[in-house]
């Protein structure tokens, strides 16, 4: 396994094309829970966990029981099962074994089910025809970049609050007016050329 | 909402307008955010949500008396997407540009949460006719949305509509047709709806 790939992947997954700036992944959550920038980094947490490990099993399912059988056409439903269950599962095992973790990231993690980074990073490893260690790299790096982007933006709304804006765009509007700010920012990682 | 007295006309205005999935509701903000890019992506992504959305209404409301209350959403999921991939297994073979522009964003709408929402708060309490319509209703505000701001950004961004040039010699504008485009004209455009609906109901304040 080369180095350069993995550092190619991270930066790239972190950066470049970062999930909420540059692909449109997990916009909901973005904008939900973006008030306080603590509650941004437990959700931000949660997703990292939950992606990481559900990209790992959706590319095993995908590879040794999708493909043999020449199924690829159920990839949406299988792995949105499989999501679903594993969420459920996790939700699970932290109740009973880590309580402290669960009270952490507890009541984060019903809401990723229908978290499209999720099932969007799913996907898109099998798409661009990763193998299982650059796929769980893909989804780490991808995880983070988006807590990355999801804390960046709860800091700058928490001093939106005191500024002033027209009473239209209070609220929503003038956050999506943020973010586009920060995207234009992340969008000069846009030219950066990686030697893979 | 009553269910004998399914009010047609007033369920039409209202998920066009005050209750607009994308635009009031704030539901189904990532696939506006991508394929908003050209007005036929956009109506495209629309169309497609619209049909899941019809036929996952009308199956959710047949079925809600046998759904065990407990897993009532992994089962919606379910229903959900069988229906994306029958709607994404036509789209490739039928308009294999439009499979191309959307891209991932149509498996993705298995997680679009006004499916899900509208499966919740109303197919799984109404009857199938009405659910249908509900469907329809919810689509038609989506795709509105999502072709308004599609036209917005089309016509900014390279002069053109529907990929037919209106002002010759425009500059391509590169900001709006790019990422950070997408985040200003969405709020943009919510915040031009919320003052139109503030305005219309200052207006009709009198009477209430």
């Amino acid at each position: 396994m080369n180095v350069g790939v993995i550092i190619g992947i991270i930066i790239s997954s972190v950066l470049i094309e970062n999930y909420v700036f540059s692909r449109f992944l997990g916009i909901c959550p973005f904008l939900g829970l973006s008030e306080k920038p603590s509650t941004a980094f437990g959700m931000g947490c949660a997703v990292t966990f939950v992606m990481t490990l559900s990209t790992a099993i959706t590319w095993l399912i995908y590879t040794h029981v999708l493909v043999p059988f020449e199924l690829e056409y159920l990839k949406t439903i299988a792995f949105i099962l499989v999501i679903a269950s594993l969420v459920q599962l996790i939700e699970m095992f932290l109740k009973k074994s880590v309580p402290s973790l669960y009270s952490a990231l507890g009541i984060y993690l019903p809401l990723i089910t229908t978290n499209c980074a999720i099932l969007g990073s799913a996907l898109l490893c099998v798409q661009n025809g990763y193998n299982l260690i650059e796929s769980v790299i893909f989804s780490f790096g991808s995880a983070v970049g988006w807590t990355l982007a999801i804390v960046i933006f709860a800091g700058v709304r928490a001093r939106i609050v005191f500024a002033e804006t027209p009473k239209c765009f209070k609220g929503t509007p003038i956050a999506l007016v943020t973010a586009s700010l920060i995207a234009l920012a992340f969008s000069g990682f846009s030219g950066v050329e990686l030697p893979l | 909402m009553n269910e004998n007295k399914f009010d047609i006309k007033k369920h039409f205005f209202s998920s066009l307008f005050d209750q607009n999935p994308i635009l009031v509701q704030l539901l189904g903000t990532c696939p506006t955010l991508a394929t908003s890019k050209t007005m036929i992506d956009g109506i495209g992504m629309g169309l497609s949500a619209t049909a899941v959305l019809i036929l996952s209404n009308l199956l959710i409301s047949l079925l809600r008396k046998f759904i065990p209350k407990q897993v009532r959403i992994a089962a919606y999921i379910v229903i959900i997407s069988g229906f994306v991939t029958a709607v994404e297994l036509l789209i490739k073979a039928y308009l294999p540009s439009l499979n191309e522009s959307l891209g991932i964003f149509i498996p993705l709408i298995v997680v679009n949460c006004i499916i899900l929402a509208r499966a919740e708060a109303f197919a799984s309490k109404n009857k199938p006719i009405p659910s249908m319509i509900d469907g329809l209703f919810m689509g038609i505000g989506f795709t509105f949305a999502l072709g308004l701001l599609g036209m917005i950004r089309e016509f900014l961004g390279t002069g053109a509509l529907l990929g037919k040039t209106i002002i010759k010699g425009y500059p391509e504008n590169g900001f709006i047709t790019g990422n950070a485009g997408a985040f200003l004209a969405l709020g943009c455009l919510i915040a031009a709806v919320s003052f139109i609906l503030s305005v219309a109901k200052n207006k009709k304040g009198g009477n209430k």
